[in-house]
């Protein structure tokens, strides 16, 4: 019996002990969030500041090929030379979708991260869900910021009802990127790429051609993305967009956007030009590193990672034109979360600024291939230097001028997933562009019913 | 009286207090999670609706009217079509080959199994490659007997075959261990005194080892039915449910609608809708199937 009492009261100690080892690691975990620094701090309130420097906590996802990582958390470690009452826990989240996932699991147990990189299109679900803060008063006190300075095709989508929620960080477009050799072994000019639809689609058969496609355009995640490009392409109206700015309407189903999505499928049924199917985006920028295909659409994100693992020569240029150029933007801003200190977010704010400084902005595009996303970026010696090398990086800045904004809608994973599913089932040939873009409007209209009320 | 009380609190005390940590962490990750989805279930919850509302089972009979989930639901029976029967089935001739292979025997059983000892994602990668147009090992064979570039992951008439290629590649040397260990259980005696009789090697698989490993049979059957319906890291590299939903399975759509539509309530809906399911599966296992089985 004793013996037995003893063992019993072991068991039980040894419960305990998971059970307190679980609290504890849990701790940790919230440490590393930055939740668990709160009473800290609070606890820490009446002694002298310099004692203790405020710590946030930033999230940021990588969507490219190439090790980004390792350049933002050096970035946020030279922030933190400068600014010691500072400590920033950079954490690296997966690719955008993993990231937002993160960020929303934080929101939902208030905890969320104080300063994030995140889609510029999740700004209304943001709102929706009164997780971010406006940053209009911080950016009227603060002189340095110099909001002129950013590209105003880059500022559209930080923007809803006059205020203004992010930053540009982590920018991008989409870009043509063509390969010279296989050019030159097609008879063509490898200094002249195609700038029509016309000599895109003459370009491509001449190049779909020994084992190799001529065009690839990638189909299966954010379609939309590719769509609007198309779309813009074909529009007479030269600011005309597939979804209105307050994010309540989408207009899919145009006879001009019909036609733009008859574009896309005709490349590869009618014109040879192209694969069928739905291609793979991640795959598309491989195939043309390996010379799967002489030309690809892609994220202007991907500069780097061609610049340094293809072996033939290749230039870049503005995807061609129909009624006019045009390229939705793309990529990630920075956020300020509600839900945390004024004294963390005034840190997150310093970050902000220091992230989005030029010096930094043309690190960071220099190292990744993202566009600069202030023009002063483009005056640092350090930017000069590598564009003079590598003129190739100013394609995507160039074309700011015919850029605007990408798809940003309430209820935006509804509407997106109904215009993506709908772009596949016509690049599949399961129904025609026309049937596709009407039941992708009455899908999204359904999705934004509840925001028109 | 008392004595026999605290006797049996004693006694009883000591086996809760064995059961006492799987018991906490059942309840805290499965039993609640269980609960708190079913009562989720009855609000409506997502970015229009921020504040929940009490809905009932509307979400239910949203369900029914969501084109979308019952395609998805369609698509999960065909894929425990495609995939239990076929993998059983290899799962039993991989394992009467190395129960019976004398050379390289330890070879084999590796070889078969090894799939199982790369992780998921990893399995999820190698694939794309192989399906992948123009110069995936697949692809190439699909495109010479298509006579024509064929995308194997970006066709919806082919998407859901691929998958399902994969997956019988994947379960199929699981499913052998079990068949491998059942095999083995069944005593020597009863092959050689069918051997002294005559019988031959078909007609001794057929009246020996398959009525004899129907426990295993059984046992890896509910296991793969509800593996068929738990699938999600696989659509999440390799197609995204895509396209146009043609490989879209219960599990990654209620990841879908809890994550990138935050529609919370739909998603617990979704997940009652499918722990019921498995619930059911595997209850006929304890209480219809099993009393059918032969035990030795």
């Amino acid at each position: 019996m004793i013996k037995r009492s003893k063992s019993l009261l072991l068991l039980l100690a040894a419960c305990f002990l998971a059970i307190a080892g679980c609290g504890q690691s849990n701790n940790q975990t919230a440490g590393t969030d930055g939740g668990a620094a709160k009473p800290q701090t609070n606890a820490s309130a009446p002694e002298p500041k310099e004692t203790k420097p405020v710590e946030i906590t930033f999230y940021y996802p990588v969507n490219v090929g190439g090790p980004l990582t390792k350049v933002i958390d050096n970035m946020a470690g030279t922030f933190m030379e400068k600014h010691p009452d500072i400590k920033v826990n950079p954490v690296y989240t997966g690719n955008y979708g993993d990231n937002t996932v993160k960020i929303q699991a934080g929101i939902q147990a208030k905890q969320p991260p104080d300063v994030a990189v995140m889609m510029s299109t999740e700004l209304y679900g943001m709102l929706d869900m009164n997780a971010i803060i406006p940053l209009d008063d911080l950016i009227a006190k603060d002189a340095d910021i110099q909001m002129a300075d950013f590209y105003p095709a880059f500022m559209e989508d930080t923007q809803s009802e006059g205020k203004t929620y992010s930053i540009p960080f982590q920018r991008s477009t989409i870009v043509m990127y063509y390969n010279k050799e296989m050019f030159k072994a097609a008879g063509l000019d490898p200094e002249k790429p195609p700038a029509t639809w016309d000599e895109l689609v003459s370009y491509a058969q001449k190049l779909n051609k020994d084992g190799h496609a001529g065009l690839e355009i990638p189909g299966n995640d954010d379609s939309y993305w590719m769509f609007q490009m198309l779309a813009r392409q074909n529009a007479s109206d030269p600011k005309q967009n597939i979804m209105s700015s307050d994010g309540k309407k989408v207009m899919f189903d145009t006879p001009e956007n019909v036609q733009a999505l008859q574009f896309w499928l005709d490349l590869s049924h009618k014109h040879k030009a192209m694969p069928e199917g739905v291609i793979d985006w991640a795959a598309v920028p491989t195939d043309f590193i390996e010379g799967k295909t002489a030309m690809m659409m892609h994220t202007s994100g991907n500069l780097t990672n061609v610049k340094n693992n293809a072996k033939f020569d290749f230039g870049v240029a503005f995807p061609p034109a129909q009624k006019q150029f045009g390229s939705p933007t793309g990529g990630g801003n920075l956020y300020i979360f509600k839900d945390t200190t004024p004294e963390k977010q005034a840190a997150a704010w310093e970050f902000v600024k220091y992230m989005t400084s030029p010096e930094q902005a043309a690190l960071f595009s220099s190292s990744s291939g993202y566009v600069g996303v202030r023009k002063s970026a483009y005056d640092t010696e350090a930017m000069k230097k590598y564009t003079a090398d590598f003129p190739q990086a100013l394609v995507a800045r160039d074309q700011l001028q015919y850029a605007f904004r990408e798809l940003s809608t309430h209820n935006h994973g509804k509407v997106s997933t109904a215009i993506t599913n709908q772009i596949q089932a016509a690049l599949a040939g399961k129904t025609d562009a026309a049937g596709a873009l009407k039941k992708a409007q009455e899908e999204a209209d359904q999705a934004l019913a509840p925001f028109n009320k | 009286m008392g004595a026999g009380w605290t006797g049996k609190l004693k006694r009883n005390g000591f086996g809760w207090g064995l059961i006492l940590p799987s018991l906490l962490f059942l309840c805290l990750f499965t039993y609640y999670p269980m609960l708190k989805a079913a009562w989720l279930s009855l609000y409506e919850q997502n970015l229009a609706t921020p504040e929940p509302v009490f809905v009932g089972l509307g979400n239910y009979a949203n369900l029914l009217k969501d084109p979308v989930f019952l395609k998805v639901f369609g698509n999960n029976i065909w894929f425990a079509v495609g995939t239990v029967p076929a993998s059983l089935g290899l799962a039993f001739l991989m394992a009467l080959f190395a129960d019976k292979a004398i050379k390289g025997r330890a070879i084999a059983r590796l070889a078969f199994f090894y799939p199982n000892m790369i992780p998921m994602i990893a399995v999820a990668n190698i694939w794309l490659f192989l399906y992948t147009p123009h110069f995936g090992l697949f692809a190439r064979l699909a495109a010479w007997i298509a006579d024509q570039p064929v995308n194997l992951l970006g066709t919806p008439d082919t998407v859901m075959g691929a998958l399902i290629v994969m997956m019988i590649w994947k379960e199929a040397g699981y499913f052998m261990i079990f068949y491998l260990a059942g095999m083995q259980q069944i005593p020597k005696d009863l092959y050689e005194a069918a051997a002294v009789h005559g019988v031959g090697t078909w007609a001794s698989i057929r009246r020996i080892t398959i009525p004899l490993t129907m426990p295993t049979t059984l046992f890896v059957a509910v296991i793969a039915v509800t593996n068929s319906f738990k699938l999600v890291d696989h659509l999440w590299i390799m197609t995204k449910g895509g396209p146009n939903h043609a490989s879209n399975l219960l599990l990654y759509y209620i990841y879908e609608t809890s994550f990138n539509f935050y529609d919370q309530g739909m998603a617990a809906a979704m997940t009652v809708v499918m722990i019921a399911l498995l619930l059911l599966i595997s209850s006929l296992q304890f209480f219809g199937w099993d009393r059918k089985i032969h035990y030795e």
